[in-house]
């Protein structure tokens, strides 16, 4: 998978393009009221996906097993509510990125040793740990019965999550821009330009003496950070967790969306999640049997024509036919 | 033990091709339909339908590895794993459509049921079979990869491609014929199994780790290997569940991930 | 003639005005919009269209019933399964964007839990058709069951078992609805006089049984009960009751309902012969209240289709939403609906006399014993004995005396 390469080690300031999401947000939150608790949804997912664009897009790691990070964070988020009654927000958002963070850098010390195969395989191996402790301790997480009765108090003693999803909206959304900036600030760095090269050519970073392994697992643990920040979001937006959280299906989902924006890319984040939850939000509703059929469709022929998704088709139609 | 059949055949063509196919199981669960809807509703005796069952997914397979496959092998890993999970939905999908979410009723034959008694102990017939079968299975693939032409020539393609071109070895054709029966077999697995591990549509995602998991510890490339591998997974969940049914599967996961700390090329593994 | 013309005028204003009156009232047509969640995928996915079809039947049948102008509109939506996030989302877009009057269906105890909060939050009542977790009406003040809750079946079930057996084992699915049962039963059966030689829990997906079976097999129980989501797992279950040969260890299967569903009935074989159950619905039961609903269901949806117990408590709920809106004319507010829903008595059940307890707004019916025997050629569950009357549900009157 080609990643867009260029411009990434030049110029950081933000371009006036790159204001274009929030614009967007800004928007969808005062025209579609109706339609936010979509947006949080959409929100949590492009900080998901950038999560998994990190590890996957820029460092070049192949992994079935982030569902684990946002899984942990999520149930920590939601135990810590609904079992020891912390409902600060902040407090729940801290140790769930705490959690996830120490889970990130145990396991990658672990399998960042590991290649191909072995390393895949391991990452979803440990997802389904989780899962199983997640299954079994029923009287911590609910089980198959899920956590209810979390509680978040209101943000800054003043905002409560309600139906409609305003505040949650807004909630999101400074959780994403705050991740947006770290992520800028790390690929536009001579870290990120390693990244790349570690990516395109492991062998030789290792020659030029870059510690690999170290930069590795601190990536590996930024982005379990996020992930786990990210699924920390979904509880307290939905004021409940649930197994599904571990499971396969939202991982493949998640990676659809990213491959659909474009992996390697920042936006790509943003633009596969945005795609893929505004249709399956319709069609899904119409015709479920074939909706599961097309996501697993559209990725078959993402990867076989246009690796670059819908931002890689776009580049190729802005650089008039030019190969990329 | 099933799942060493099904595996064997991930492990033929992740080993011996060095194609990551996270869709493996949708072969099995293909070959499970196929082997209980030719035992219920087409009413053909048994071994028929598995013969059925190892047919109708080598030749799937074929024409999936001819259409798509093919275009993906020197692609990445990354591409090989994402084509392969965005086969392990469309067939999800299918499989509902077609079947329904639940598992077809299969009827085992008479002779296959009730229990035998070994060693002082009753054991369920058809288990023992499977075992007994499985044995076989590995006997014959030992055979034909270390004793048969096809199995030097195979060696010979993946050891070194070009090599084995220049000789005059049709690598394409052995590549698909090779991926057909390791497809053929994964089917085999699924239509054996389909009393034991029910056929569901969301067969390929749920059983996938075990396949990994099987394939990992056993080694790549090895066909010892996922046979042992499956033994003792076998054995081991088992007895977890007798024991200590609290557990689950807990345990088999956390000694996959020690074991392979330990040998990252799994027991038997000969390449990683 | 100044006069006539003003009378004329008046005469004819007044008939304009009634004329409109009239007119706007029609096209004041009210749409009662109902949100139904089910199950149409995934785990027992097949179980959805049973409630769907109870809904609707119902409707057609009484829709003459309804106040003039006020139609029912059904808004459907699929849960996938067991999958409570899935459920609340659902339930918020059709509470935000649809705003429906009433909130109705949910197969899965999970799914219902994750849904309460919203009703209470958008004062939509919610009519529960189904999940059977004794705790779920306790979620919400909007919340209505019509369906019926493990402990209904199973401490009844203990009850009788403590009498007939010495020993017994349990295995049920690890979800809320499994820990009722396995709770009921094992209260009642040891209050009785029995002893509990174990209580084994399952995964609620994708178990392997043989483990499980042989670990009961080998503590030699008189009895074991059973409890597992109604539908195609069931007929697993009791295939590998027999294949693992504890019929032949003299192991007697027990359980709620549940495990002998009556559309699952034909595919389990004659494995399922003799097992005893305790349940509130059988479509062979021969009340004639019953009789009526099972010859319409055929009628509308072919010979071979049968009605099961999902079907029934979606229909009694129907008839309680239905009753509802005659009540308010079509204009309902949610907490007058709950007024009548709490003191709903229906006589006419296809199950017989159920109402709703007012304290709990949960349902109290009777509980029947009944036994798989062949009716016909085909397998049946028959009520062979009413084993309860007007039960409200154990668990919650047993909370009361704490």
């Amino acid at each position: 998978m080609n990643a867009n390469l260029t411009g990434y080690t030049g110029d950081p300031r933000i371009r006036l393009t790159e204001w274009l999401p929030w614009i967007v947000a800004a928007a969808a939150f005062f025209l579609l009221p109706e339609y936010l608790a979509l947006g949080v949804r959409i929100l949590i997912f492009i900080l998901f996906a950038l999560s998994l664009d990190l590890i996957l897009g820029y460092a070049g790691i192949i992994t079935l097993g982030h569902s684990a990070f946002f899984g942990l964070g999520a149930y920590v988020a939601g135990c810590l509510s609904a079992k020891a009654g912390v409902s600060d927000p902040f407090v729940q958002l801290a140790a769930a990125a705490g959690a996830a963070g120490l889970l990130g850098v145990l396991t990658g010390a672990v399998i960042l040793r590991t290649r191909a195969l072995t390393l895949l395989m391991l990452t979803m191996a440990i997802t389904s740990i989780l899962l199983e402790i997640a299954n079994k301790w029923t009287s911590m997480t609910g089980g198959a019965d899920g956590l209810s009765g979390v509680t978040v108090a209101p943000i800054l003693g003043a905002f409560k999550f309600d139906l409609f999803g305003r505040v949650a909206f807004i909630y999101c959304l400074a959780a994403l821009f705050v991740a947006w900036l770290l992520v800028r600030r790390l690929i536009y760095s001579p870290f990120g330009a390693m990244l790349t090269g570690m990516r395109e050519n492991t062998m030789r970073m290792h020659a030029v003496g870059a510690p690999v392994y170290m930069r590795l697992i601190a990536v590996y643990t930024i982005s379990a950070v996020m992930a786990g920040v990210a699924g920390a979001l979904l509880t307290q937006t939905n004021q409940f967790v649930g197994l599904n959280v571990l499971g396969f299906e939202l991982a493949g989902e998640l990676l659809v969306m990213l491959i659909l924006g474009g992996v390697g890319r920042i936006y790509g984040a943003f633009v596969g999640p945005v795609v893929y939850l505004v249709v399956q939000d319709y069609l899904a509703k119409q015709f479920p049997e074939y909706w599961y059929f097309g996501i697993g469709f559209i990725l078959v022929l993402v990867v076989i024509f246009a690796p670059g998704g819908i931002l890689g088709l776009l580049d190729k139609i802005r650089l008039g036919g030019r190969s990329s | 033990m099933i799942l060493y059949v099904i595996s064997v055949g991930l492990s033929v063509t992740m080993g011996l091709m060095g194609f990551i196919n996270l869709a493996h199981g949708v072969f099995a669960m293909a070959g499970g339909y196929v082997f209980a809807t030719s035992l219920g509703r087409l009413g053909l005796p048994f071994p028929v339908a598995l013969v059925a069952a190892f047919l109708f997914t080598a030749l799937l397979s074929i024409a999936l590895e001819r259409l798509l496959y093919s275009r993906l092998y020197s692609a990445g890993e990354l591409a090989q794993v994402l084509f392969t999970i965005g086969l392990i939905f469309m067939s999800v999908a299918v499989a509902r459509a077609l079947y329904g979410t639940l598992a077809p009723p299969v009827f085992l034959p008479d002779y296959l049921r009730g229990q035998v008694h070994v060693l002082g102990r009753d054991f369920p017939t058809y288990r023992v079979f499977i075992i007994v079968f499985s044995f076989l299975i590995i006997l014959g693939l030992w055979f034909g990869v270390e004793r048969t032409r096809w199995g030097a020539m195979v060696r010979a393609a993946v050891d070194h491609r070009a090599m084995a071109q220049s000789v005059g070895i049709n690598t394409r054709l052995l590549f698909t014929l090779t991926f057909a029966l390791g497809s053929g077999l994964a089917g085999l697995g699924g239509g054996l199994g389909a009393d034991i591990i029910a056929v569901q549509p969301s067969y390929p995602s749920e059983h996938l780790v075990f396949f990994l998991i099987v394939v990992a510890l056993g080694g790549l490339g090895s066909l010892r290997g996922p046979f042992i591998a499956a033994l003792l997974l076998g054995i081991a969940d088992t007895a977890c569940k007798y024991w200590v049914p609290e557990l689950g599967a807990f345990l088999i996961y956390a000694a996959t991930i020690g074991v392979l700390l330990w040998r990252p090329m799994g027991l038997f593994g000969t390449r990683v | 003639m100044k006069i006539s013309k003003l009378a004329t005028v008046a005469a004819l204003a007044l008939a304009s005005f009634a004329a409109l009156a009239l007119a706007s009232s029609a096209a004041f047509a009210q749409t009662i919009k109902i949100g139904f969640i089910t199950s149409y995928s995934g785990l027992n996915g097949n179980l959805g269209p049973y409630m769907e079809r109870a809904v609707r039947l119902y409707i057609k049948m009484h829709e003459k019933e309804l106040p003039p102008g006020v139609k029912i509109e059904l808004i459907t939506r699929d849960d996938t399964g067991p999958n409570p996030d899935k459920a609340k989302q659902l339930a918020q877009e059709l509470v935000v964007r649809e705003k429906v009057n009433l909130l109705a269906g949910v197969v899965f105890t999970p799914n219902a839990m994750a849904i309460a909060p919203i009703a209470t939050e958008a004062k939509v009542p919610f009519v529960i058709m189904n999940a059977g977790t004794a705790v779920i009406t306790t979620r919400s003040p909007y919340i209505a069951r019509t369906s019926f809750t493990l402990w209904q079946s199973s401490y009844p079930l203990g009850q009788w078992a403590s009498k007939k057996f010495k020993t017994g084992y349990t295995l049920v699915s690890d979800f809320g609805p499994g820990h009722d049962a396995e709770e009921g039963f094992t209260k009642a059966f040891t209050e009785g006089g029995g002893k509990m030689l174990g209580n084994v829990r399952v995964p609620l997906q994708n178990p392997d049984w043989a483990a499980y079976m042989q670990r009961v097999k080998d503590a030699k129980p008189d009895t074991l009960m059973v409890f597992i989501p109604a539908g195609k797992t069931a007929t697993a279950v009791m295939k590998n009751f027999t294949e693992l040969g504890l019929d032949k260890a003299g192991i007697k299967l027990i359980g709620p309902g549940d495990i002998t569903t009556d559309e699952e009935l034909p595919n389990m074989g004659d494995v399922a012969l003799g097992v005893t159950t305790m349940f509130h619905y059988s479509a062979a039961a021969d009340r004639p209240a019953n009789k009526a609903f099972v010859e319409a269901w055929k009628k509308e949806y072919g010979a071979n289709e049968t009605p099961n117990f999902l079907s029934a408590g979606s229909w009694d709920g129907t008839a309680m939403i239905v009753e509802a809106i005659k009540q308010q004319k079509g204009k309902l507010d949610p907490d007058k609906t709950m007024e009548i829903f709490k003191n709903w008595k229906f006589a006419n059940s296809p199950r017989g006399p159920i109402s709703i307890d007012p304290e709990t707004r949960d349902i109290v019916q009777n509980e029947y014993l009944r036994e798989v025997r062949k009716v016909g050629g085909q397998l049946a569950n028959v009520e062979i004995e009413t084993f309860a009357t007007a039960l409200k549900d154990p668990w919650k009157e047993l909370q009361k005396k704490k």
